[in-house]
């Protein structure tokens, strides 16, 4: 846990963090988020004291970080920076092992953590544990540097625009790797970023900052639905209730207990489901349950025979495990209005309509 | 395309070291020459001692120097030092070992500290290049990582900046044994001694006898040094590798 109490740093006249509060619980990732030269930077550097504060405090799991020495809290920090910063003269292996052995461990020891760490950034030890930065991709080398400020398992890494100079192909897949890793850690991660979309892929807690204050700090949904002020509203952009498609998975609004109907049904049955929850068309499922096809309404009144010999594709599908925004994007692709939802076995677990995707987001402003 | 270059060199070297030896031998100069063998040994060995001593005093002294220029609060200093180095290398190397002369008299002593001298500018000026071209990103991730000032100087800094450093040691050194024979002059004695004997009794077996051990020495010291460059420098930061 962070806790930041009314920090200020002036640099000579210029006030470029003006008393901001926050708190940041633990395993929480918060993007501190702006426009250049609103503080974001110098208030993540003040935690590691890269910037000693102008007055105010900052608690690290309770201990003020004004009473530990620089060196020895910043060993205890991870830090990762947008240029990287591996050390040219090392090999891989010897720049994750950079603060293990600082901190004195022994030899054995910090080898096998860096091959581990390697594994677990997607990196064959075999093949990079003895390579040079210089003959890594741009993409590796962050990986690298994300290893390296994990190795001595630090409770609270610091990542200061770490994906930003990374091709926008490569950082997409980057950001899900570290939000898989970050899954499992559980690490306090204070991340500094530029970009509105990172922010709500990755952020537990977004703070927006402007002018070196604080402006606003909640969570992700909340700041696209009801941005404090002008401000924030514009930074977000006129386009945050799309946004926020991102943040909802599909399990949570589909409509679950669908009605559905199996092959050896009769025509009869079907229609009689369809209108009875008054939809135009209902999934049949496998024998176990799996989401096999469509019937139409208009296919199935007045027929007579069975489903099977009725049946058409499905026009899409949706895993519930997917956020919204790539449920509407496949309801654009396909020219529907509803999807079928399955889960990652092809269960059919419900559906989900436009009409209950609008509803949600609408939710938030209703409740107002 | 770089080994064939090698070969070529190679080949071309031992050609002309031949062409020279059957001039020499026409001459009558071969014999000459071998005629001051013992002084040549002697000499050579005076002329090492000098190149040594001038040389190491040099490095402990210049990088440390370049070190301390580069260091927060000295940087104003480093200006003003590369204002007057530069301002040094005008005054020409007999200049200096005059001056050096009138301070500290007579032989070895003073022809030393005119070569350390001469060969401490370029070693101060490549220190403060090499470590003034380690990003500085480089520093700050050293830094966050927690790292003292002298870890980052030891395990960033220097290591960074080897090749840059080496390569202003290799040619301080070139110069230093390049101008060593001039210690003769002032009685530093060195195959200064043969080449400028050499020439006032205008006997040129005398003059070769110093002056072609001369330039195999510069020949050797640089060979040395751009393997020290090769093989210390490490293999991620080395132009060579």
């Amino acid at each position: 846990m962070i806790r930041l109490d009314r920090v200020t740093k002036a640099f000579g006249s210029v006030v470029a963090v003006d008393s901001v509060d926050m708190e940041v619980p633990a395993g929480a990732v918060c993007v501190l988020l702006g426009p250049s030269g609103c503080g974001k930077t110098t208030t993540m550097k003040m935690i590691n004291r890269l910037i000693a504060p102008s007055s105010g405090k900052i608690y690290i799991d309770g201990r003020d970080t004004s009473g530990i020495d620089d060196v020895q809290l910043r060993r205890s920090i991870g830090y990762v920076i947008q240029q990287i910063g591996l050390f040219p003269n090392k090999t891989v292996e010897d720049n994750i092992r950079v603060v293990p052995d600082l901190l004195g461990w022994d030899r054995k020891r910090s080898r096998a953590r860096a091959a581990e760490l390697l594994r677990l950034v997607n990196l064959d030890p075999a093949i990079f544990l003895h390579r040079y930065p210089k003959e890594l991709s741009g993409g590796q080398q962050q990986r690298v540097g994300v290893a390296r400020a994990l190795a001595a398992d630090p409770p609270v890494l610091l990542m200061d625009e770490p994906f930003g100079a990374i091709d926008p192909i490569n950082r997409e897949v980057i950001q899900d790797e570290f939000m898989k890793l970050q899954a499992e850690l559980k690490k306090t991660v204070v991340f500094v970023s530029h970009d509105i979309d990172e922010a709500v892929k990755m952020a537990s807690h977004i703070a927006i900052f402007r002018e070196g204050r604080l402006i606003q700090y909640d969570k992700p949904d909340n700041i696209l639905a009801h941005p404090l002020n002008a401000f924030v509203a514009e930074f977000v952009g006129s386009d945050r209730t799309l946004k926020r498609l991102r943040l909802i998975k599909v399990g949570d609004v589909m409509l679950s207990e669908p009605p559905r109907v199996r092959a050896e049904d009769s025509l009869d049955t079907a229609a009689a489901l369809m209108e009875e929850h008054g939809h135009i068309s209902i999934v049949m499922v496998g024998p176990r349950g799996r989401a096999r096809g469509v019937v139409r309404l208009e296919a199935a009144r007045g027929k007579k025979g069975l489903v099977a010999e009725h049946v058409d594709k499905l026009p899409g599908l949706v895993n519930v495990q997917d956020d919204l925004r790539t449920a509407v994007s496949t309801m654009f692709t396909h020219d529907v209005t509803w999807l079928a939802c399955v889960d990652d076995d092809g269960f059919y677990k419900g559906y989900i309509t436009q009409r209950g995707i609008t509803h949600v987001l609408g939710a938030a402003y209703r409740d107002r | 395309m770089a080994s064939s270059l090698h070969t070529v060199a190679r080949v071309s070297l031992i050609a002309m070291a031949f062409a020279l030896g059957a001039y020499l031998q026409s001459r009558g100069l071969l014999t000459s020459i071998l005629r001051h063998w013992g002084d040549v040994v002697y000499l050579t060995r005076q002329h090492l001692w000098l190149v040594a001593l001038s040389g190491t005093l040099a490095i402990v002294v210049g990088i440390p120097l370049g070190v301390l220029m580069t260091r927060q609060g000295f940087e104003r200093f480093a200006d003003i030092a590369t204002q007057l180095v530069n301002l040094g290398t005008t005054i020409p190397t007999l200049a200096i070992l005059a001056l050096a002369m009138s301070v500290l008299g007579i032989g070895a002593p003073p022809a030393i500290f005119g070569l350390f001298a001469l060969t401490l500018l370029p070693i101060v000026l490549n220190t403060v290049a090499g470590l003034r071209t380690v990003p500085g990103h480089l520093l700050e991730a050293a830094r966050g990582m927690g790292m003292a000032k002298w870890q980052i100087l030891l395990r960033v800094e220097l290591p960074n900046a080897a090749f840059v450093i080496l390569a202003g040691i290799r040619t301080a050194l070139a110069i230093n044994v390049g101008t060593a024979p001039l210690a003769f002059l002032i009685g530093g004695g060195g195959l200064g001694e043969l080449i400028f004997t050499g020439i006032d009794l205008m006997e040129p077996g005398m003059l070769l006898a110093g002056a072609i051990p001369t330039a195999l020495l510069a020949i050797l010291i640089d060979f040395v040094i751009g393997q020290c460059q090769y093989w210390l420098v490490p293999r991620g930061v080395n132009p060579l590798r």
